[in-house]
């Protein structure tokens, strides 16, 4: 190896080297310096303004105030539907040491199994930018706080979050007319006002909480705060408070829906009862019910998979959107039809030898005695529910007269003013069936609308509106769910009120009353044994409704086929006769004649509502003032 | 020829009789401290420890933390200066060895943090960046080398530096760091170009690096990708990535020419700045104290680097001229890289302003890189003129 030169041998030459090439090394360097100072006089002078306007919206944030969405009560001032603060575990990762270690940390002090360590991390890798908050858990127990807040100092970056969560506390027993609140999703945040909503997750779904969503909702405030590039709240330089949803009060009655729910529990069916003279609907139960808290958060899909497929349908609203054959219950409205049209007179009589014929007809319609009534006149008609009778006034009337009177009385239409979700049920005609099958309409078929079979169905809030139109004279009130909303009382005549029902002679509602009292106390009367010991006078007519077909996509085992073969039992009533205070319709599936297994279900209602309210007795004239309201918080 | 290294050069005759006898020396020589050098770093430290009162939040602990360090920093230069050029150049290779050493240690079981192996720690007594001692190691290494031989360095010499450079930077980069590996390969070609590497030489390099992009960009890891991409278009992740540069480009926009005023930066005071208060101090500095503040601050760097370069150049051998000019050509690419990145005309790479950022490593280690500097001009008197 070559002895390395000694660089002394020409000391002069490396200077020379070092000092040119030092040289250009200081040209380089001003060159960048001046790169730098282009690049800040540009972002200093040239773009400044720019650079200021965003520095100041940096600063400076608009963040929404959401509104406190608003109670609901029952009439009494009872609470339905509260907010709840419940508490949510989350984490920021940027600011933990040690994400592991704090995972297990908080593991163990929630008392959780130690796996779910490793559902925490798949949760806190959820979120899109950074320093936004995580969400690892929700609704934490009040000890779980308590232990996290002691541990407060080992969990920098972990965070309890409080929030209002609607809480429903009668949820079952409330569910269809109530309804529930859920998060807002994708269709529905289209239709939203943009501004009112940027803070709120949760909007009124169904029942009470769709139809008054905007009331119950309040208009969102808005807050200017200073912040810092987390997020945090330095400052707050202004203030528009929200105005929180109104209270509504209901005019529900939750004693009243409680024995609703209770008579039907363990069976299919509805219970709606109407204040008629207010058109205040007191209750209104579709049983089975179903826990409306479960969808606050949102429904595992196991169990929202269970409800769906439940044979006995607990998501479906019997109440409003259940169609039933009307059965006999459709009588009374026959009875005044005919009346009012004076196809009949209250005093003729027919005879019923047990069947009816069309003229020019062999086919017999079967009175549902064999041997028949024999003579029958209006009021016995109704009392031993008489098909003959009804099968000749149907026949007379036609039915075109028949769908027009029994629209009057709300039939095939929404008549409730708030109710989310009304089904139609089914008033036929001409045209109808003319529409829907192409086919004209047959004598024969008038014959059955007449006793409430055929194409007719009802919903039982529409057959307790009807019930309550008819114990009304005629006069219309629209049944509603609201009684007030903030400090404002809803008013009795709420728009699209049809019109009242005219007729000829005043005295025809009191025959029919009578026909229909006699039905629970009269001797030959089909519910006479429920009528038994009434202490006030009782107006009713049972049905029973034939269950003509199966649901197409249902499978039954062989028992099961049999239970749900059975006739829906039906009753609707109203008392007193004299001031009527409760209107009810009974719909209970496949039970059978309504005569006995619906009659008893609506005279435990009437019976609640006048003796233990002590409503419309001769002492108190009515219950339905603002007489108890006051003891709402 | 490694080991021509350890032998004390000739070069170097010890000659302590010449040492000024005939005039008095000053304070300054006797500490063997350049006055004017010392003047600008303390007047550097001094604004660095306003803004970073500033920048922290008005956290005095912060600032006393930091004053403690610059002192450390002082006596480290002080203790270094004081060396002669000959002993630096006996130290070269043990430092670059022990540093490679202590990097190969990192590799093996280093402490990971931010997701790169940074750090090793003897428990319960340091923790420290192996890449760091690098930072001198490296120029000191490659200076001794080149100047046991003729200069300009031939190709044989070059490839030994080639080595030299490839062996520590390839482990830094493995951590990964490629800023860091970046610096430490420029302090060393910073000492071979001013070696005077030829020009067909250097023509060549550069067309070999651009040709070896493509291949460093495979092998990048995605968090380096993301930063490169994000450096091209900031506004394509604003939440994310781009978060940083969008916020200081913002911070220092927005203070104009004479700034918000001290402590009245609102970007920074927020804390919309991330890292605020070390690799991001000059958005603090741009915002608060606006373009003349920026300019000062720039001003005073291009003062302290003429000042080392000028030491440098007057040094007497080529081992104390290539290593001080080498130390000082890092030392404003430091400068330039970090106030380049943080007003988004470079991509975002870890690198602190030098004697501002918050931080203890970075500030000992360029002062005692200033303390060799100083050794290298204090001692030129040894030499017969």
């Amino acid at each position: 190896m070559r002895e390395p030169r000694n660089t002394l041998k020409n000391p002069e030459h490396a200077l020379r080297i070092f000092r040119v090439r030092a040289s250009l090394a200081v040209l380089v360097v001003l060159l960048l310096s001046s790169l730098l100072v282009g690049r800040l006089c540009y972002l200093q002078i040239v773009e400044h303004e720019v650079y200021s306007t965003r520095s100041e919206n940096n600063r400076v944030r608009v963040e929404p105030l959401p509104p406190t969405r608003g109670l609901i009560y029952d009439r009494h001032g009872r609470l339905l539907a509260e907010n709840r603060p419940t508490y949510n575990l989350t984490l920021v990762r940027e600011r933990v040491d040690d994400l592991d270690a704090t995972l297990t940390l908080l593991v163990d002090l929630l008392q959780l199994p130690a796996d779910e360590v490793e559902e925490f991390k798949v949760r806190s890798r959820q979120r899109q930018r950074p320093f936004q908050p995580a969400l690892l858990m929700s609704d934490l127990t009040e000890s779980q706080i308590a232990r996290l807040a002691v541990n407060r100092h080992r969990l920098p970056g972990v965070e309890v979050q409080a929030q209002l969560l609607r809480y429903y506390p009668q949820a079952e027993i409330m569910s269809h007319a109530l309804g529930y609140v859920g998060r807002i999703n994708a269709e529905e945040l289209k239709e939203l006002d943009p501004g009112n909503y940027a803070g709120t997750h949760f909007i009124g779904k169904t029942g009470i909480e769709n139809f008054y969503e905007e009331q119950l909702h309040g208009r969102a405030g808005l807050r200017k705060v200073e912040t810092n590039a987390r997020g945090r709240v330095l400052r707050e330089l202004g203030h528009t408070a929200p105005q929180p949803g109104s209270d509504l009060t209901l005019t529900i009655d939750i004693d009243m829906q409680q024995l609703a729910y209770d008579l039907l529990d363990g069976r299919r069916g509805a219970i709606v009862a109407i204040a008629p003279q207010t058109g205040e609907i007191l209750a209104m139960a579709s049983v089975p019910g179903f826990d409306i808290n479960q969808f606050v958060t949102g429904i595992d899909v196991a169990s929202y998979r269970g409800l769906q497929e439940d044979l006995d349908l607990p998501l479906f609203n019997r109440a409003t959107r259940g169609s039933y054959p009307a059965g006999s219950t459709i009588k009374p409205f026959m009875a005044m039809s005919g009346l009012i049209e004076g196809v009949i007179t209250p005093e003729q009589v027919i005879y019923d030898p047990g069947y009816y014929q069309l003229p020019n007809d062999d086919r017999r319609y079967r009175n549902w005695l064999r041997w028949g009534h024999g003579r029958v006149d209006l009021e016995r008609a109704l009392a031993v529910s008489n098909n003959t009778y009804f099968y000749s006034l149907a026949h007379d009337l036609g039915i075109d007269r028949i769908h027009d009177n029994l629209e009057h009385f709300g039939f095939g239409t929404r008549v409730a003013a708030d109710v989310a979700g009304q089904g139609d049920g089914l008033l036929p005609s001409r045209d109808w069936k003319q529409a829907r099958f192409e086919q004209s309409w047959y004598p024969g078929e008038t014959l059955s609308v007449g006793i409430g079979q055929g194409y007719l169905q009802v919903t039982p809030l529409q057959l307790a509106s009807a019930t309550a139109v008819l114990a009304n004279r005629g006069h219309w009130v629209r049944p509603r769910l609201a009684r007030s909303i903030g400090e404002e009382d809803v008013p009795a005549d709420l728009p699209d009120t049809p019109a009242d029902i005219e007729v000829s002679n005043d005295s025809y509602w009191d025959r029919v009353f009578s026909g229909m009292e006699k039905v629970l106390s009269g001797r030959e009367g089909t519910a006479r044994r429920t009528g038994a010991g009434l202490e006030y006078r009782m107006a009713g007519k049972s049905g029973t409704a034939q269950v003509f077909s199966l649901g197409q996509n249902q499978k039954y085992n062989a028992s099961e086929l049999r239970e749900r073969l059975r006739d829906h039992a039906l009753f609707m009533a109203f008392a007193p006769v004299d001031n009527p205070q409760i209107a009810v319709s009974v719909i209970v599936e496949n039970a059978g004649g309504g005569s006995t297994h619906a009659a008893s279900l609506a005279r435990a209602m009437t019976d609640a509502w006048i003796l233990d309210h002590n409503c419309g007795l001769p002492e108190q004239e009515s219950c339905l003032g603002g007489n108890d309201a006051e003891s709402r918080p | 020829m490694i080991t021509d290294l350890l032998r004390p050069s000739r070069a170097y005759p010890v000659k302590q009789s010449q040492s000024g006898i005939s005039r008095r020396k000053t304070i300054w020589q006797r500490l063997h401290l350049d006055p004017w050098l010392l003047g600008m770093l303390l007047l550097l430290m001094c604004s660095g420890l306003v803004v970073l009162y500033s920048a922290s939040g008005e956290s005095s602990h912060m600032v006393i933390a930091q004053a403690i360090r610059f002192g450390v920093a002082l006596v480290v230069m002080l203790v270094l200066a004081q060396f002669s050029p000959q002993t630096l150049m006996r130290w070269a290779l043990p430092a670059y060895l022990f540093g490679l050493l202590m990097l190969v240690a990192v590799e093996v079981l280093g402490d990971i943090g931010m997701g790169a192996q940074r750090w090793l720690e003897i428990p319960g007594l340091i923790r420290f960046q192996p890449s760091e001692l690098m930072k001198l190691a490296m120029p000191m290494m490659v200076a001794a080398w080149i100047s046991r031989h003729e200069l300009p360095p031939n190709w044989r010499v070059l490839l030994g530096c080639a080595v030299l450079i490839a062996l520590p930077v390839g482990l830094i980069a493995r951590q990964p760091d490629l800023g860091t590996s970046l610096l430490v390969a420029a302090a060393a070609v910073f000492v071979i170009l001013l070696a005077g590497l030829s020009w067909r030489f250097i023509g060549v390099i550069v067309a070999l690096a651009s040709a070896a992009l493509p291949l460093l960009w495979m092998n990048m890891h995605n968090y380096q990708r993301q930063r490169v991409l994000t450096f091209l278009d900031p506004e394509s992740d604003p939440l994310g990535a781009g978060w940083n540069i969008i916020q200081s480009t913002t911070a220092i926009g927005s203070g104009g020419i004479w700034g918000k005023g001290w402590l009245h930066g609102t970007q920074s005071q927020l804390e919309f700045l991330p890292e605020r208060h070390t690799d991001f101090i000059v958005a603090v500095l741009g915002e608060e104290f606006g373009l003349i503040g920026m300019l000062a601050f720039l001003m005073l760097y291009l003062l302290i680097v003429a000042r080392g370069l000028w030491l440098a150049g007057s040094a007497q051998d080529t081992f104390g001229r290539l290593l001080g000019g080498g130390i000082m050509l890092t030392f404003f690419i430091y400068v330039f890289v970090n106030i380049g990145m943080v007003s988004g005309i470079l991509p975002v790479v870890g690198v602190p302003l030098p004697l501002v950022s918050y931080g203890g490593t970075s500030s000992v280690t360029l002062m005692a890189g200033f303390g060799i500097l100083m050794a290298v001009h204090a001692h030129r008197r040894l030499l017969p003129r």
